[in-house]
């Protein structure tokens, strides 16, 4: 599967939405903390966060014994960029080259 | 004045179609970083306890001030980080920023960056800043041009 693809899956679940905001508000979070706000069993939450670790939405450290849980946004980011970039790029070129046609004119 | 504890850790991991010595070139010359980080030029020989700067690519201006801590090229860099513009960002004790390289099988890289011990503002400000910046750094690398925001 395309990196693309397994981020927009992982979004398209309500879940792991609702998990990443979690992780927005506070992040490096254990499963433990993770499961205690959810209405799902622990393998249940497991399973989502795989999904979203697969897509690169999480990251994962250890601290002692613990996993901690950090959201990861810059997929989302390249996502942003790939679409938005090219046409502030567009912009400044468009900017430019007024810029050389009133130096040239001027 | 109150002393917080400035725990607060912040994760950026990226997968750079790039060889380590790439990625660890970009991140500690200074003509890279003026083309991904805010046009800033770094500035340090990398040596631990010495220091590690980034200026305003223009002015000269100091922007952020911080000294090497660990440094395993190409491998990982740990670097201590304070902003220096803002009083409220250099008011708040040092951060920690580690960069972390990792070749994977068919010759990519993840980049892994840990901005730890934050404190609350500048955690605030950076978050924005640090995907924009591994983004670009990406962009930079797999196609030899900066990001044009």
């Amino acid at each position: 599967m395309h990196d693309d693809d397994r981020v927009f899956r992982a979004l398209a679940d309500p879940t792991r939405r609702h998990l990443l905001d979690r992780l927005h508000e506070r992040d490096g979070r254990t499963l433990t903390e993770l499961e205690s706000e959810l209405e799902m069993t622990r393998f249940g939450v497991m399973k989502h966060l795989k999904v979203l670790e697969d897509a690169g939405l999480v990251v994962t450290r250890r601290s002692g014994r613990e996993k901690l849980h950090f959201l990861n946004p810059v997929p989302i980011r390249l996502i942003h960029d790939r679409w938005i970039d090219k046409y502030t790029e567009r912009y400044v070129s468009a900017l430019a080259d007024l810029k050389t046609k009133l130096e040239e004119t001027g | 004045m109150t002393t917080m504890t400035q725990n607060i850790t912040q994760v950026y991991q990226v997968y750079i179609q790039a060889t380590p010595e790439q990625i660890w070139e970009a991140l500690t010359r200074p003509e890279f970083t003026q083309r991904y980080f805010y046009g800033t030029r770094v500035e340090s020989d990398l040596a631990i306890g010495s220091p590690f700067l980034y200026r305003a690519g223009d002015s000269e201006e100091l922007l952020v001030e911080g000294e090497v801590l660990e440094s395993d090229p190409p491998k990982r860099l740990t670097v201590s980080w304070r902003f220096l513009y803002d009083p409220d960002l250099a008011a708040e004790e040092p951060s920690h920023v580690t960069w972390e390289i990792e070749l994977q099988d068919g010759g990519h890289c993840k980049l892994t960056a840990v901005h730890s011990e934050l404190g609350a503002k500048t955690a605030e400000h950076v978050a924005g800043g640090w995907p924009w910046i591994v983004s670009g750094l990406k962009t930079l690398l797999e196609t030899g041009k900066p990001l044009a925001g």
